[in-house]
């Protein structure tokens, strides 16, 4: 199976290729740069395995939650290339590629996600391991203020994301079990292609227009133009 | 060269294939204009919103009406700016990426450009060189045309766009969303001797304008003549105001223009942007050309305002001369197009 996966969800700007499962990836830590970079990190890895976009089985992305504008160049951006290919694609939750990267990075089994979402709030998932060693949302993903995220029940639990940064102290003192991975720990797109791959083998896939954010946070106060 | 045109400035999301043999071979649009109305005015967030979920059932529409298969597409143009960042990224990522896999250039189009050679679609299109009068929501400028990306600006407006002050001043009247045409409906009921509002800076010598001292004109006259008027007789009042509004802006827009005729010598006006839908303007600027032995050419109504069809044109334009962009896809919300190469 031949999946090109894509991420642009937050500061990290990723593409990778799985081949039956064999992951090439490119990742930058490129915050605002994502329509600059995604298309040749797109075009490098097709090259270097000689394919062209139709030659593919399928693609994915992850779909959010995260800044609106990066989850939408995502979906866009895969959109064009399923419309123009005709392909399949796996919308993948971004919380739960990130806890897939936990997984293949950490060996953590057990991981509760967060994203900072800005104004107090964290985008949250708790996932743990299934069988095939891919993670499952254990749950709803879900936008909330820090002190009222659901408790962890167990306590071999492992918090990623820049979530855990933004709100460390508050984190802490309400989860003190949870062992907190430190430093950046940004979305890859390896782990969008993984899980991506499962969703397309179980021939789940959806067309191009089906391809479309999750934002979780919809009910904002929206912002009138200044005209 | 076939070229597919994506629209996605602001609150419309507009498709269309122009091929250079055979001209406009479709074009599809979905306004947004029912999803803002009850703000007022454009949200951002969900302008950007709607385009990602309109956009590819807009496309696959476009292909079917067209009955094109992909492989007879061999560019692809999407408006780069000016406009709305987040709505202006969907169009350019899912333009770049479509040309991408398709491998077929891709071009991003400014969006004033796209409105300006509109009128190239309509039959016996201007000839360069031209004035053109850009009248939208969010510019007014009149600007010397000499050929596709030689564009000096002879003059623009200092405050509101004329669009705009079209939009507040009916938001004013109470008369809806957008403000437009529903004030050129209501200033064809008006009594034109009712009121005449002032000429802004026609009494000087220059090129540019200023039109929101015309809406307080409008809300001093409706706050001063509308006490205890209720009914029918209020519904008149702002007719008339409407219509007072109406003949300032075209009296105000047609002398800058004449005066721009003058200056650069030459005898074709173009108009477009969404008030050039303007009835009374049309028919203001028809009448000054007739007079002065020239020509007046304006888009159809439907391609006045904000559509696919003037993107895929000015993409086709640019492409066919060779020009074209790499994989990543700028998008430039302010963006000058007098800063555009030439073709
Ligand atoms: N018949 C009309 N008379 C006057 N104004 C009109 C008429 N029809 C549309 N308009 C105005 O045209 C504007 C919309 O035009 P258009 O779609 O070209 O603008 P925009 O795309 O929002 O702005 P810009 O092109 O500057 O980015 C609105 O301000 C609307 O009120
Ligand atoms: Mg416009």
């Amino acid at each position: 199976m031949k999946v090109l996966a894509i991420d642009t969800t937050e500061e990290g700007c990723s593409a990778a290729l799985s081949l039956d499962g064999e992951v090439s990836q490119r990742f930058e830590h490129a915050p605002r740069r994502h329509s600059e970079l995604i298309l040749p990190m797109m075009d490098e890895l097709l090259a270097e395995a000689g394919l062209r976009p139709a030659q593919l089985d399928g693609l994915a992305f992850a779909r959010g939650p995260g800044a609106f504008t990066g989850v939408r160049i995502a979906s866009a951006v895969i959109q064009g290339v399923a419309l123009a290919a005709d392909l399949p694609v796996a919308p993948v939750s971004s919380l739960r590629a990130l806890a897939q990267r936990a997984r293949r990075e950490l060996g953590a089994e057990r991981v509760l996600a967060a994203f900072d979402a800005r104004m107090n709030e964290l985008y949250w998932a708790a996932c743990e391991a299934d069988e095939a060693g891919q993670m499952q949302l254990s749950g709803q993903e879900q936008v909330l203020p820090a002190h009222a995220l659901p408790l962890p029940d167990g306590d071999d639990w492992v918090g990623v994301g820049s979530g855990w940064q933004a709100y460390s102290e508050e984190l802490a003192a309400r989860m003190p079990g949870v062992s907190i991975h430190p430093g950046a720990f940004w979305n890859h797109a390896w782990d969008v292609a993984t899980l991506g791959a499962s969703w397309l083998a179980s021939g789940k896939g959806v067309a191009a227009e089906q391809a479309l954010p999750v934002y979780l946070r919809d009910q904002v106060a929206w912002k009138k133009t200044a005209s | 060269m076939c070229v597919i045109g994506i629209e996605t400035s602001c609150d419309e999301t507009g498709v269309a294939l122009y091929d250079g043999e055979r001209g406009l071979l479709g074009h599809q649009l979905y306004s947004q204009v029912a999803l803002h109305a009850g703000y007022g005015g454009v949200v951002p967030e969900l302008a950007s919103r709607d385009h990602v979920r309109k956009l590819v059932p807009l496309l696959r529409g476009l292909l079917e009406q067209v009955g094109l298969e992909h492989d007879a597409i061999s560019g692809v143009a999407y408006t780069a700016g000016p406009g709305l960042a987040g709505a202006l990224l969907v169009g350019a990522a899912l333009g770049r990426s479509l040309a991408w896999a398709w491998d077929v250039p891709a071009i991003g189009v400014h969006h004033m450009e796209g409105h300006l050679l509109a009128p190239m679609l309509e039959p016996a299109p201007p000839a360069f060189p031209f004035v053109a009068l850009l009248v939208s929501g969010g510019h007014t400028q009149l600007v010397e045309v000499a050929g596709i990306g030689r564009y000096r600006l002879l003059g623009q407006s200092v405050d509101d766009a004329a669009g705009e002050a079209f939009d507040k001043t009916a938001k004013m009247l109470g008369l809806g969303y957008p403000g437009g045409p529903v004030l050129a409906a209501r200033a064809e009921r008006g009594d034109p001797t009712r009121f005449r509002f002032p000429r802004p800076m026609t009494d000087r010598p220059g090129l540019d304008f200023s039109f929101s001292g015309l809406k307080t004109f409008a809300l001093t006259t409706l706050q001063r003549e509308s006490a205890g008027l209720g009914g029918a007789e209020l519904e008149q009042l702002k007719d008339d105001i409407a219509r007072a509004f109406e003949d300032a802006v075209v009296d105000t827009l047609a002398i800058k223009c004449r005066r721009a005729l003058e200056a650069s010598g030459v005898d074709t006006l173009v108009l477009a942007g969404g008030v050039s839908a303007n009835r009374r303007l049309q028919a203001r600027v028809d009448l000054m050309m007739a007079e002065r032995g020239g020509r007046a050419c304006y888009p159809r109504a439907e391609f006045c305002t904000d559509n696919g069809a003037m993107i895929a044109y000015a993409g086709w334009q640019r492409l066919h001369a060779g020009q074209h962009e790499g994989l990543s896809f700028d998008i430039r919300p302010r963006w000058p197009m007098e800063s555009l190469p030439a073709v």
